[in-house]
């Protein structure tokens, strides 16, 4: 007969064998006894949000940047409530989280309790999986096969709702970690990746004039070597490559052949390229609508392959003529090895071939799309980015975001050279994810700098999170891009709405250095071009918290842009082309 | 087509709804059928029939059969999607014009009125295997089993007969021939 365990020794017993670090969470009545349990367990150490979604995306942003499942500890009803933002976030940006929440009693569930709500009814479509663990001889199992289910095949969230009755009784520890069974998780849903496959796609290779990779989040998921694969894969192609949001860093965007971010605000020549070529190999992306534009009119002339681990994402939104279901650092190994020991020199043999294509890129490339007019007297955010590039780019810095207009230009320039650098809301587009993930990105990364690139409408929405790392002494910066606007939402209304700029003005901000010095972090104030520099270096040297207030441009709007019902090939560059009157059915697609 | 600049795309050509007969077999556990059904109803699709019962003891397995109308794409997609959830086993997806399949539908229906339409109503019956289920003074209960757009024929025939209610079971489907559903 095993030694019995209280419900909530088994969690963190559960939690110590699959070596958590850390728990992101917040207390409350329904929860407390796992709280009990924190102080027997010195090497998980509990981060105290102060809103159950800053836990969330703090979690987020430690997973998302170290290659670990995130752990959330939160209450019933609101607690659970409050978690569901963070949750619906990691679903749609595959990132792996394991949340338990509080639930209350088993004899209480559905009859309208304090602090009751239906959790797992709640969470179930924006969770992998969830479990409500009515029995505590269950809970051990459930608890492994949480992990097991949040890591594997496409990562992403998990929930296990744990009454409190069970949270006290006694059941067995079990260690066997058991596996999920069947072969559909994903994880093993690798068909066998057959020779004969790889031979037809590297004859589409060979065959191919003007060929691109387009890669995405999937590579940074496979892990470090995936990255490292990819390189190799490009190098000995001599083929151009472009990334959407989520797939930044996977190759290194000061790279020759890196054409930039593709999509809604990608590169002139990376939407051309992807429009005109007549080979498009997507490794780990998933044909996202900001990606396609136009789905009639997407990339008419190409034969698509697609490799991806989900199955359901092959033939989504976009017929592929070859795919493979597979994790993208497996796949990349079969076909580098077959690629290498059958084409030597491919590189030089094969370009004649798409040195046509090369110089059409260069020729889009002088474009310059993402150029911007720069001003001595009013900080343009794009240079603001820029020199926070420039500043930074010789450290091991990692950059979160919030969501819009900030967002799209710390994609655009900033450039990333290593996977895992990069912690971004793109699916869900949730505003005020940046700051809480920047806590969790710090806790996975001492000692390095970490800066989430904000507007000052997206932080507003998490701001509380500043006490979190005061309280932890993790020295964040939250680099504003202050134009008072919510910009994405006013360059849509500038564009759609006849500038009529219906609430997205914020006409009472607070002073946000003096919100640094409440919190008792550290306020610095840039207003003009020339001191930016001074005031970047100055804030990279304070080793606390800082909230760096830069005041931009407020109009400025963010370019090139692909507008809706558009194919990739015809962008809008900038501000004087976009004379165009948009009609009332056009205006109801936004 | 009106030229837009907004930050969703147009609907390209959308394909005909159809019918769709998916069969899935599921860990008797709760909440299974929640996030079977959620697929459909997070789409918006409406479910037309519904026959789920456990059908093997000792495992603990269900088959769910469900009939719902949606587009191939779409439905293919909560094919997929239904395939990477841990409580589902397999999934069987097929047209309702399939020959090599073979489909039943349950019906109960109680009639309530003279001798002579009692006897229409029995006469008309008849071709579905049916059986009198239960008997009273002026009325009875009788059991037919038939696809269903027999029963939807049947219960217009015989509603001016004293039909007072009726209870259908929804579809279940089952291949011809030596093979299973894979």
């Amino acid at each position: 007969m095993p030694k019995l365990l209280s419900g909530a020794e088994i969690v963190f017993k559960a939690l110590e064998d699959h070596n958590v670090e850390y728990v992101f969470g917040y207390p409350g009545g329904a929860v407390l006894p796992i709280y009990d349990e924190l102080k027997n367990h010195k090497s998980i150490k509990h981060i105290l949000a102060r809103h159950e979604q800053g836990a969330g995306h703090a979690a987020e942003g430690y997973a998302r940047s170290s290659g670990k499942p995130g752990v959330v500890l939160v209450t019933s009803g609101p607690g659970a409530t409050n978690v569901v933002t963070a949750l619906a976030d990691a679903y749609m940006d595959s990132i792996p989280l394991v949340c338990i929440s509080g639930q209350v009693p088993t004899h209480l569930i559905g009859t309208d309790a304090f602090q009751e709500c239906d959790t797992t009814g709640i969470t179930r479509p924006c969770t992998k999986y969830n479990w409500l663990v009515k029995d505590v001889n269950d809970l051990a199992k459930i608890l492994h096969l949480a992990f097991e289910v949040a890591t594997s095949g496409r990562p992403g969230p998990v929930l296990i709702d744990i009454p409190k009755d069970v949270q006290f009784k006694k059941g067995p520890y079990t260690v066997n970690k058991t596996k999920v069974s069947k072969s559909l998780n994903g994880s093993k849903a690798k068909e066998n990746i057959s020779d004969k496959k790889i031979d037809q796609l590297i004859e589409m290779m060979k065959k191919s004039s003007r060929p691109i990779f387009y890669t995405g989040g999937g590579i940074i998921n496979s892990g470090p070597k995936a990255s490292k694969l990819l390189r190799e894969l490009v190098a000995l192609t001599g083929f151009p490559i472009t990334s959407t949001l989520q797939g930044l860093g996977a190759f290194p965007g000061s790279d020759s052949q890196f054409l930039g971010m593709l999509g809604m605000h990608g590169t002139y020549e990376a939407n051309n390229a992807m429009h005109d070529c007549d080979l498009m190999i997507n490794i780990g992306a998933r044909f996202d609508d900001r990606i396609t534009g136009k789905l009639d009119e997407f990339s008419p002339n190409s034969k698509k392959v697609h490799i991806d681990i989900d199955p359901s994402s092959i033939g989504k939104n976009v017929k592929v003529d070859l795919s493979f279901v597979s994790d993208v650092d497996i796949f990349l190994t079969s076909l580098i090895s077959r690629f290498k020991s059958k084409n030597k020199n491919f590189v030089d043999i094969n370009k004649n071939k798409i040195d046509k294509w090369w110089d059409q890129i260069n020729k889009w490339r002088k474009k310059d799309s993402l150029g911007f007019k720069n001003s001595n007297s009013v900080i343009k955010p794009q240079y603001a980015v820029q020199r926070l590039y420039e500043l930074t780019k010789n450290k091991e810095t990692y950059i979160t975001t919030e969501v819009g207009q900030h967002q799209m230009w710390a994609a655009q320039h900033y450039k990333f050279d290593e996977p895992n650098r990069w912690m971004t809301s793109g699916g869900l587009g949730t505003m005020g994810f940046g700051l809480p993930a920047a806590i969790g990105v710090q806790l996975a990364h001492p000692g390095k700098l970490v800066v989430d690139i904000a507007g000052e409408a997206s932080v507003l929405m998490t701001m509380q999170e500043m006490s979190t790392a005061i309280q932890y002494k993790l020295p964040i910066k939250i680099f504003i891009l202050n134009n008072e606007y919510m910009g994405m939402v006013r360059q849509w209304q500038e564009l759609l709405h006849d500038k009529n700029y219906s609430e997205s003005y914020t006409a009472a901000l607070p002073d946000f250095v003096k919100l640094a010095e409440a919190y008792g972090c550290v306020g610095i104030r840039a207003t003009k071009p020339s001191e930016l520099d001074e005031k970047i270096k100055e804030m990279i040297s304070i080793n606390r918290p800082v909230i760096f207030d830069c005041l931009v441009d407020k109009m400025e709007n963010c370019y090139p842009m692909i507008p809706s019902g558009k194919p990739h090939n015809q962008m809008i560059l900038g501000p004087e082309e976009d004379k165009e009157e948009v009609s009332a059915e056009g205006k109801i697609l936004v | 087509m009106p030229k837009s600049k907004s930050a969703y795309s147009e609907p390209s050509k959308v394909s005909k709804p159809e019918h769709h007969i998916i069969v899935v077999w599921v860990d008797n556990e709760a909440g299974v059928l929640a996030r079977v059904i959620g697929l459909f109803s997070g789409r918006g699709y409406n479910i037309e029939s519904l026959a789920v019962a456990e059908v093997d003891k000792q495992k603990h397995l269900s088959r769910i059969t469900i009939v719902s109308v949606g587009t191939p794409e779409v439905i293919q997609q909560i094919k997929l999607q239904l395939g990477k959830q841990i409580c589902v086993h397999k999934v069987a997806l097929f047209k309702r014009s399939d020959e090599n399949i073979l489909f039943r539908e349950l019906a109960l229906i109680k009639i309530n009125s003279s001798k002579k339409n009692q006897e229409k109503v029995k006469k008309a019956c008849k071709k579905y295997n049916s059986v009198i289920l239960d008997k009273s003074k002026n009325s009875f209960v009788i059991q037919v089993t038939a696809l269903r757009r027999e029963i939807d024929k049947l219960v217009q025939t015989i509603r001016p007969y004293g039909l007072i209610s009726i209870s259908r079971t929804g579809a279940v489907a089952m291949t011809r021939g030596p093979e299973v559903f894979k």
